[in-house]
C-alpha cells in the first residue's frame, strides 16, 4: 500500500509541472505586464519620477527578463533579484493591485475554498449513493422516473444560474439574503455559536447548487453499474440459493458497482472545482473565486497564477484521494504494478 | 446397440433437394432492414427515440432565429426606449371586455414613484394596441448587408410590444433573446468543430500509430481533464484584447472553448480507433499496402462517424454554457455583441433582479436548449450503434 501511495504521489510531479508551466503561458499572454501598463498610462500623463519608480519594480519582480527565466524565477528553480525565491521556497508573489503579498490577498480565503469543495464532494456522495441504489432496484418505479427527470433537470441548469434562480426565489419568499459567508450583523462580531450556525447555514445553498449537476450524474452512473451487475447470474444464483434480498445486494452487486462509482468522482472534482469559482462569484463567496475575476480582469498576473495553481492542485489532491480510496477498496489496483511485474 | 454405431459411423444426407432461396424466406420488413444501409438503420433507431426526436425539432425551431432573427424579432437588440425603462413584459391578449379582439397587448402608462426613484408602469386597459403580423415595422439591416423593414410580428401603430420586458436602457429583452440565439447557438457549433479537428488528430495519432506518441498524448489528456475548465477559460478569455473588434472576439471565445474541449473527443477516438484497428478488414486493408492516411480515412474513419457526431453533440451543451458563463462575467463577449450570457449580464446585481425579475428571462431558453442537446445527444449515441 505504502509503495502504491509513493508511486502515485511520484507521478503527480511531472504534472504539476507541465500544469504550472501551461498557467504561467496563459496568465502571461496577455501583451505587457501590470507594471509596465501602468508606465504606459504615467508616460502618456508626462510623469517622469513616477515612471522611474515603476521601472526599478518591474527589475525588482523579474518582469524584464525572458520568459522562461520569468517562469523558473516564478516556481523558484532560477535566481531572480532576490536569490531562489519562488513557489518552491514558499513565497507565493506580489499582488500589485492589493499591493500586498499573494498570501496576505488569499490567505484567509483558502479555508474557506477547501471547506466548500470538500463539503460539495461529501454532499455528492450521501445523496447520490442511496437515490442510485434505490433507482436501480426499483428500476422503472415512479419514484426512479422522478428521479430521472430530477437528474436531467439538474445536469441541464448551470450551476450559477441555479445560484441565481435560489436568491432570486428565497429573497421573494422568505426576505433571506442567502448570499454572503453569514447573515450581515455577525460580520464584525468575535466567534460564537450563532455565527458559526450562521455560516453553516450560508453553506448549504452553495454547496447545494454546485453540487447538483454533479449528484445528477452520479446517481446515472450508479444507476447504470448496479444494473449492469444485478442482471448478471451469479445475482440469479444467489436468490436461486435463498439470500434474503438485502444480503445479497449488498454483499455483491454493490461491492461491485461501488469501483466505477469512486473512481468517477475524482473525474467529476474539477468541475466541481470549477463550479466552486463561478458560484462564489454569484453568491458573494469569500472564497478564492471572486479574487481569481478581479485579478484577471486587471492583469495581475502573479495573483491570478497562483490562484489557477491552487484551484489545479485542489483538483489533483482530489483525485489523488479518490484513487487512494480506490486502491484502499480494490487490491487488484494496489497490488497491479506487483501482478503484472 | 449396434445401430447407434452405425450412424456414428456414416454421415447422414438428407436426399431430398435443398434450395436455399426457398428455404430462408426473409419477411418483406427482414429484407428492408437487411438491406438498407448503415445510415438509414440509425435513422430508423433514432426515430423510435421518440424524447431525442422531439429535441431534435425543438432544436430546429431554436437554430431558426439564427438566420432570421431580425425578422423574428420586432426591434433591434441595441434599439434604446429611453420611455420604457425597465417596463414589465406585456402579455398578449386575445379578449378584450369580452370580445374577440385578436392577439392584442394594453398599452402600459408610466409615471416616476418619488419615494423609491423608479418609473411605475402600469397597464391601461383602456388602450388596445392589437399586434400587425407580416407587417412593415423598424427598419434593420438585414445580416447587416440589405436594408429591410420587414417583421414577422409588429407593434401597433404607436404602440409598444416587450414581450419580456426591457432592461435598463429599454433594450427590449424578446429581441435581445432572438439576436442572442445567433451568437449562442453558434459557438457552441464553432467550438465543437475545433475541437473535433483536434480531437481526430491527437486522438488519431495515438490510436493509430500507438507507442511513444500514444503515451505522451494519453499524459496530455489526462493532465488537460483534471484541470478544472472555467477558470482556465476565465483565464484564457481575459487575456483577449480589449481592441478587438465584436467579431474577433467571438472566434477568439469559440477558439478558447473547442481547446480546452478536445480531451474527451480525442479519448474516444483513440480508443474507437484501438479497437478498430485489429479488425480483419482493416489489417486487409494494410498488408494491400494501403498508406495510413489511406487506412484511417477509407476504413476506420466511416466505423466511427456516428460515435464522433454523437459524442460532439453531447459536447456542445458544455461550450454553450461556458460563454454564458463567460460573458455572465464580463468575460467573454460584451456589447454591442449580443448572446444570452450577455443579455444575463444585467441579471447580474441581486437587488435589480429581485425588482424587475424579467431580466433572468435568457435563463429558460438556456435550460431548454441543454436539456435537447443532452436528449438528442442521448438519443444519437443509441442510435451510433444500430446492429446492437
Amino acid at each position: 500500500m505504502l509503495e502504491y501511495i509513493v508511486r502515485r504521489i511520484i507521478t503527480m510531479i511531472p504534472t504539476l509541472f507541465v500544469i504550472s508551466f501551461l498557467i504561467f503561458f496563459i496568465v502571461e499572454l496577455p501583451s505587457g505586464d501590470y507594471i509596465s501598463n501602468q508606465i504606459a498610462a504615467l508616460r502618456s500623463s508626462g510623469e517622469a519620477s513616477a515612471v522611474a519608480k515603476l521601472e526599478f519594480l518591474r527589475a525588482e519582480f523579474a518582469l524584464d527578463r525572458p520568459f522562461f527565466e520569468r517562469y523558473l524565477i516564478w516556481v523558484g528553480l532560477w535566481s531572480g533579484p532576490h536569490g531562489f525565491d519562488g513557489l518552491l521556497q514558499g513565497n507565493w508573489g506580489w499582488s500589485f493591485e492589493f499591493n500586498k503579498p499573494v498570501e496576505a490577498v488569499i490567505g484567509p480565503t483558502l479555508p474557506l475554498t477547501v471547506i466548500l469543495n470538500f463539503a460539495t464532494i461529501l454532499f455528492v456522495y450521501i445523496v447520490s449513493f442511496p437515490i442510485g441504489i434505490y433507482s436501480a432496484t426499483r428500476q422503472y418505479s415512479w419514484g426512479d422516473y422522478g428521479f430521472t427527470f430530477l437528474g436531467y433537470i439538474g445536469l441541464a441548469t448551470p450551476n450559477f444560474l441555479l445560484g441565481l434562480i435560489l436568491l432570486y426565489f428565497f429573497n421573494r419568499w422568505f426576505g433571506l439574503s442567502i448570499g454572503g459567508l453569514m447573515d450581515p450583523q455577525y460580520l464584525d462580531q468575535g466567534w460564537s455559536l450563532d455565527k458559526l450556525l450562521s455560516i453553516l447555514g450560508h453553506l448549504i445553498v452553495p454547496t447545494i447548487v454546485i453540487g447538483t449537476a454533479g449528484t445528477a450524474a452520479m446517481i446515472r452512473r450508479l444507476r447504470a453499474n448496479l444494473l449492469d451487475e444485478l442482471h448478471r447470474q451469479y445475482v440469479t444464483t444467489g436468490r436461486a440459493k435463498g439470500l434474503k434480498e438485502s444480503t445479497l445486494l449488498v454483499k455483491y452487486p454493490l461491492r461491485m458497482a461501488l469501483n466505477p462509482f469512486i473512481s468517477d468522482i475524482g473525474n467529476l472534482i474539477p468541475s466541481l472545482v470549477s463550479g466552486s469559482v463561478i458560484v462564489s462569484v454569484v453568491l458573494n463567496l469569500p472564497t478564492v473565486g471572486p479574487v481569481l475575476l478581479s485579478a484577471l480582469q486587471s492583469q495581475d498576473q502573479f495573483l491570478s497564477g497562483f490562484i489557477l495553481l491552487f484551484v489545479a492542485m485542489l483538483t489533483l489532491v482530489g483525485m489523488l484521494v479518490s484513487d487512494l480510496l480506490l486502491a484502499i477498496l480494490d487490491p487488484r489496483i494496489r497490488l497491479g504494478g506487483k501482478a503484472s511485474g | 446397440m449396434s445401430d447407434s454405431h452405425d450412424t456414428a459411423r456414416t454421415h447422414y444426407v438428407n436426399p431430398a433437394p435443398f434450395n436455399p432461396v426457398e428455404d430462408e424466406v426473409l419477411t418483406p420488413e427482414q429484407e428492408r432492414y437487411y438491406q438498407a444501409s448503415q445510415w438509414r438503420i440509425m435513422w430508423w433507431k433514432f426515430k423510435s427515440h421518440k424524447l431525442a426526436l422531439w429535441s431534435g425539432i425543438v432544436l430546429i425551431l431554436f437554430y431558426l432565429c439564427v438566420p432570421f432573427a431580425e425578422v423574428i424579432a420586432p426591434y433591434t437588440p441595441n434599439q434604446r426606449n429611453s420611455e420604457h425603462l425597465y417596463a414589465p413584459p406585456q402579455p398578449v391578449h386575445l379578449f378584450h371586455e369580452g370580445r374577440l379582439v385578436g392577439p392584442f397587448v394594453y398599452g402600459q402608462t408610466s409615471e416616476v414613484d418619488m419615494t423609491v426613484m423608479k418609473w411605475v408602469f402600469k397597464e391601461d386597459r383602456t388602450q388596445v394596441q392589437p399586434l400587425r403580423f407580416l407587417c412593415l415595422g423598424d427598419p434593420y439591416e438585414f445580416w447587416g448587408l440589405v436594408e429591410a423593414r420587414f417583421h414577422l410580428v409588429c407593434p401597433a401603430e404607436g404602440g409598444t410590444l416587450f414581450l419580456l420586458g426591457t432592461d435598463r436602457l429599454g433594450r427590449d429583452q424578446f429581441s435581445g433573446l432572438v439576436y442572442g440565439a445567433r451568437l449562442s447557438l453558434t459557438v457552441g457549433l464553432v467550438g465543437v468543430a475545433i475541437a473535433i479537428v483536434l480531437g481526430l488528430f491527437f486522438g488519431g495519432i495515438a490510436g493509430y500509430f500507438g507507442g511513444v506518441a500514444d503515451s505522451l498524448i494519453q499524459r496530455l489528456i489526462e493532465i488537460m481533464r483534471s484541470l478544472p475548465e472555467l477558470p482556465l477559460w476565465m483565464a484564457l478569455s481575459a487575456a483577449l484584447p480589449v481592441t478587438w473588434s465584436p467579431v474577433w472576439i467571438y472566434f477568439g471565445i469559440t477558439i478558447i472553448l473547442g481547446l480546452l474541449d478536445w480531451p474527451g473527443l480525442a479519448r474516444a477516438v483513440r480508443s474507437k480507433l484501438l479497437s478498430l484497428r485489429e479488425e480483419e478488414y482493416a489489417r486487409a486493408a494494410v498488408l494491400m499496402g494501403a498508406k495510413p492516411s489511406r487506412v484511417i480515412t477509407r476504413h476506420l474513419l466511416p466505423g466511427f462517424t456516428s460515435h464522433i457526431i454523437a459524442s460532439a453533440t453531447l459536447s456542445i451543451p458544455s461550450m454553450i454554457l461556458g460563454e454564458t458563463a463567460l460573458s455572465f462575467l464580463n468575460l467573454g463577449l460584451r456589447r454591442p455583441s449580443v448572446s444570452w450570457g450577455v443579455l444575463l449580464n444585467e441579471a447580474q446585481n441581486i437587488s435589480v433582479v429581485t425588482v424587475y425579475p424579467w431580466l433572468m428571462a435568457p435563463v429558460i431558453p438556456i435550460i431548454i436548449v441543454v436539456l435537447a442537446f443532452n436528449f438528442l445527444g442521448d438519443g444519437l449515441r443509441d442510435a451510433a450503434d444500430p446492429y446492437k
